[in-house]
């Protein structure tokens, strides 16, 4: 044994400062709660707030750094920085949500922050995972935080039903992507990507065990983006759960799913694309239309949304039908980061209508908005029209950039089919917005101006609407470098100092 | 920059007329800042050259390089005046509802015409598809909200209806717009938007069908042609008085433009194909619209139909692709523009005197309210095509390009046109003459100060345009040329295709000849 050496220090460290800020703010968090009534959890929320500030600024500092980390199992690279910024990003949003309606409903505050911390771990940690043992990681703390929070309300029994549903269906995928794991390594006889990834340059060849566990892991990652056929959980586990936290899946938990389904499916395994196209096209119409179709009909606007959800999810499918291409993968990320920043901003809305012990989240609740809280209607209506896709917004962005991404790659009816699906969707968005400014009624809403924090969230979601519509030359910059990252294009040195 | 202040004055007036809180200061901030771009876009009719058939006072900028999309606005001799119909109409809209007719929520009401204008303006101005899809979709939002906030009965019906057909229309035109795009990469050597880049692409004739079928489907859902028109009648009848006055006067038009401006200059070919299409649906139009007109027992879907019949003639005009036919076209949009934004105007006065639209309602009016009647009159002959009035001179002009062009196609027309005059003068024989039939109308008052100010310029324009339309005529000339050479190369082309080399160009040079010869001889 020699004496201390400052070259045995691993410096492997680093990279996961961010991850580990996140870690140490839930445990701080769980402790402090202890000692805190429920009706003062807001504290607690600021200190959230701080911790996941620390983290953005740490991931900020792996900003084209491009490395990985722990031999591998890690890749720090844009990808890894542009989702995780965006899941502190929606984790913040989600938080600031929260802090008067916790307080409100006399949620547990320490668990409920903590959870969505360690959430935020998980989803974090997919975000970065280069290897298959460590998205499954990442994975299940993710989820199993969000069962929990799902069935945070614990007196009501739709809150029970969404927790039990998505744990049980949530169980279920799992199983799925693990099985897939499991077939691939088989098959490969590696689960890091890298890897796998340089083994499967000669093609697919005959492997059916290799096409079997990718079968398995495409229904895994259904699940979590809630693509048709495997959506059934969705409707159900968005309107039993607290409304902060619907937002914190609608957006967070699909952008980690989306996070590491891409790099699997996309970055890494795009040369074997041509394999599942076709299933892929499938899935997209499918996802897009089945979505659509049934938001049409329905009241609650939590489910509406759940819907349109499902319905978005269907447009990111399209872009990935469009293969593996720098183009498609750019247009990917910036849909995700404009639909995340829209349906922030309208579950913000949902929540500031709710007051207590009454819900009104019924569409019928919002007749009349406009009248009383203009503010609200309008911020909500932005948010809708980014949604259908009206221009100048983010959604509209967005849509174009994926459409001209699958026009590129020859999908032509494929458009056309996602283009008549944005008609329809037309007509439910446009529901909620006749609702609001057309027809009379309406429920009072408690002042924004006592609520600063659910203020920040829409302003925040409202603000990234515009900006993403107006100028979004440099955040397609950031979108397309950092799936070129992903791909490997960018130099990727190991800072690993092990011998 | 005289453009680009032109375009977002309106929208700076908007944001600022929200911050107001007195409802008279509303009014009249609102309509200051609709003054602007007014004296703005005259400014630019007198600085026009009319010599020049290319684009003016352009301004380019980059906007998102990664796509070729760029900030490039431009006006040529066509859309010069549509600018000029917009602000005209926008302004008076503004001082007639001020007046009384929007009583709830007059913020919101002026913030959304502003918004509205501004979304117009730059639909006309935008030589960049991208540009151009972004404002075309967003003069819809504003449009939305006026019909469905301060509209009649049915009007959340009608706003779906609306909302649902122009969006499938303009959804199709977004895929053309970006396959075409991608067509440039390849043909032109770089990813563009830009309409100039645009014109030289390459394409298939397969692919030159369906990328035409895309914009034309979206244009025609505006204009709105036959069997698409279905929108129309309920949008105009339930809209408020100010919404009906812009979407029959200046948004139908936006349609209209898309055929001169992207449609046909982008796929001259398949619109030579296609003129027996459109001059078809055109005259079904034509004949349709005034046959259902006839029948109606509201004066404001009589008016709304009327719509679809003359831009039946509007369309008729573009197809003859003759420089009569498409300068026609152009003047009788505008044409309809004024006259009927005037009389939704005058049927907005009645009905709020009356609060019925039923013609059944009325009978006598002339001499209750004589001064109304004797603009209505004036307004009713202008849009029947009286000499002397706007709307000979552009129905003149289209007759004779379609003639030349496609002569059983002017048979019906002129059908059409006496159909036109009977319904109108019908109606108006209804409303105004006869005995005073119903007691309540021996006491409405004639129009007040401000609603003849509302009607004054519109009628002087009517004289004016119908007496002297040399100086419209001769700035849209050099831009019709324009597009016209496109088509006649595409048109010369074909001709070449079908017959052996040798005879095509005798025949090609003979069709054009007397063309060239009558535009030279009109003017």
């Amino acid at each position: 044994m020699t004496a201390f050496n400052l070259s045995t220090i691993d410096f492997s460290w680093l990279p996961i400062l961010p991850l580990i800020a996140v870690a140490i703010g839930a445990m701080v968090v769980m402790l402090v709660g202890v000692r805190l009534e429920d009706e003062d959890s807001a504290s607690l929320g600021f200190l959230v707030l701080v911790t996941l500030l620390a983290a953005f600024i740490f991931t900020m500092f792996e900003l084209g750094q491009n490395t990985l980390a722990f031999h591998g199992s890690l890749a720090i690279d844009d990808y890894a920085v542009f989702f995780a910024s965006l899941i502190i990003i929606a984790t913040a949003l989600t938080v600031a949500m929260s802090l008067e309606y916790a307080a409100d409903a006399g949620l547990a505050g320490a668990e409920y922050y903590a959870l969505v911390l360690f959430a935020a771990l998980g989803m974090m940690l997919m975000a970065a995972a280069d290897d298959l043992i460590v998205i499954f990681l990442g994975l299940e703390t993710m989820s199993i935080a969000v069962y929990a929070l799902a069935g945070f309300l614990r007196r009501d029994p739709k809150s029970n039903e969404a927790a039990i549903k998505y744990f049980l269906l949530g169980a279920f995928s799992t199983g799925f992507l693990l099985y897939g794991i499991a077939l691939i390594y088989g098959a490969t006889g590696t689960i890091r990507l890298e890897p796998i990834r340089a083994s499967l340059t000669g093609g697919i060849g005959a492997n059916p065990l290799l096409l079997l566990g990718l079968g398995m892991m495409l229904i895994g990652f259904g699940f979590k983006v809630a693509a048709v056929p495997f959506h059934m959980w969705t409707p159900d586990a968005y309107e039993g759960a607290p409304t902060p936290i619907t937002a914190f899946m609608a957006v967070g938990v699909k952008l980690a799913a989306f996070a590491g389904f891409l790099r699997i499916f996309m970055a890494n395994l795009g040369v074997i694309s041509t394999e599942w196209t076709a299933v892929l096209w499938m899935l997209a119409v499918l996802t897009m239309t089945v979505g659509n179709i049934i938001a049409l009909v329905q009241t609650n606007i939590k489910r509406m949304l759940a819907y349109s959800a499902i319905a978005h999810a269907g447009y990111v499918i399209v872009g990935m039908a469009a293969g593996g291409g720098h183009d498609a993968g750019g247009a990917i990320l910036y849909y995700l980061l404009a639909y995340a920043f829209t349906n922030l901003g309208a579950f913000a809305v949902v929540v500031a209508l709710e007051r207590g012990a009454e819900a009104h989240d019924e569409i019928s609740d919002y007749r009349g908005l406009a009248r009383e809280h203009p503010g609200l209607a309008a911020a909500m209506a932005l948010c809708l029209l980014s949604l259908t896709g009206v221009p100048p917004l983010a959604g509209f962005v967005a849509k174009f950039y994926i459409f001209a991404a699958a026009l590129n790659a020859g999908l032509v009816w494929l458009v056309i089919i996602a283009v008549l699906n944005s008609v329809v969707s037309a007509y439910y968005y446009v529901g909620v917005i006749v609702a609001m400014y057309m027809q009379e009624g309406g429920v009072t809403v408690e002042r924004m101006s006592r609520r600063p924090g659910l203020l920040i969230s829409i302003g925040v979601g409202v603000a990234g609407v515009i900006a993403l519509g107006i100028y979004p030359q440099p955040y397609m910059g950031a979108a397309v470098n950092a799936f070129a990252s992903a791909l490997g294009r960018q130099p990727i040195h190991t800072v690993s100092m092990l011998p | 920059m005289p453009l680009t202040l032109l375009v977002f004055v309106p929208l700076l007036g908007a944001a600022a007329v929200l911050l107001q809180t007195d409802e008279r200061t509303i009014w009249s901030s609102a309509f200051i800042f609709s003054l602007i771009p007014l004296a703005l876009s005259f400014y630019l009719f007198v600085d026009f050259d009319p010599h020049q058939g290319g684009y003016q006072f352009v301004e380019q900028y980059q906007w998102i390089p990664q796509f070729g999309i760029s900030y490039h606005l431009g006006m040529d001799g066509i859309s010069l005046f549509l600018v000029l119909l917009t602000t005209i109409l926008i302004t008076l809209s503004l001082l007639y509802s001020g007046g009384g007719d929007i009583e709830m929520r007059p913020r919101e009401f002026c913030f959304l015409m502003l918004f509205l204008e501004s979304g117009l303006l730059g639909t006309f101005l935008a030589l960049d598809l991208f540009l151009f899809y972004v404002f075309w979709e967003a003069m819809l939002v504003p449009m939305y909200f006026l019909i469905g906030i301060w509209g009649h009965g049915r009007r959340i019906y009608a706003t779906f209806k609306f909302v649902l057909f122009t969006m499938l229309g303009s959804l199709l035109m977004l895929v053309a717009i970006i396959y075409l795009a991608r067509a440039a990469r390849t043909s032109v050597g770089y990813l563009t938007f830009d309409l100039a880049d645009l014109y030289r692409v390459t394409l298939s004739p397969t692919e030159a069908r369906w990328l035409f079928a895309g914009f034309a489907i979206a244009f025609a859902v505006k204009v709105p042609l036959w069997p698409v028109h279905t929108w129309l009648p309920d949008a105009h009848t339930e809209a408020p008085t100010a919404g009906s006055v812009i979407l029959a006067g200046v948004m139908l038009k936006a349609g209209a433009y898309g055929f001169i401006r992207f449609a046909i200059p982008l796929f001259p070919s398949v619109a030579v194909e296609a003129i027996p299409l459109f001059m078809a649906l055109a005259v079904v139009g034509i004949i349709y619209g005034a046959l259902l007109a006839m029948v109606q027992p509201d004066l404001k879907r009589l008016v709304a139909y009327s719509s679809v019949s003359h831009l039946g003639f509007v369309i008729l005009g573009i197809f003859a692709f003759d420089p009569q036919g498409v300068e026609g076209a152009v003047y009788q949009m505008l044409n309809h523009g004024l006259s009927t934004g005037a009389l939704f105007l005058l049927v907005g006065m009645l009905y709020l005197r009356r609060h019925t639209r039923e013609i059944a309602e009325f009978g006598g009016l002339w001499s209750s309210v004589p001064i109304c009647a004797g603009i209505f009159m004036v307004v009713m002959l202008s849009s029947i095509g009286l000499p002397g009035l706007n709307g000979f001179v552009g129905e003149f002009l289209i007759l004779l390009g379609a003639y030349l062009s496609l002569k059983i196609a002017v048979y019906f027309a002129v059908a059409g046109l006496i159909l036109g005059a009977l319904y109108m003068m019908w109606a108006y024989e209804r409303v105004m003459w006869g005995p005073l039939t119903k007691a309540v109308n021996i006491t409405i008052a004639d129009l007040s100060g401000r609603e003849i100010a509302v009607m004054a310029p519109l009628l002087a324009l009517m004289f004016f345009m119908g007496l002297y339309p040399r100086p419209l005529l001769n700035r849209m000339q050099p831009s019709v040329e324009a597009l016209l050479a496109r088509v006649h190369t595409a048109q010369a082309q074909i001709q070449r295709k079908r017959t052996p080399a040798s005879s095509s160009f005798g025949k090609s040079a003979s069709i054009a000849s007397p063309l060239l010869a009558s535009s030279g001889k009109s003017k």
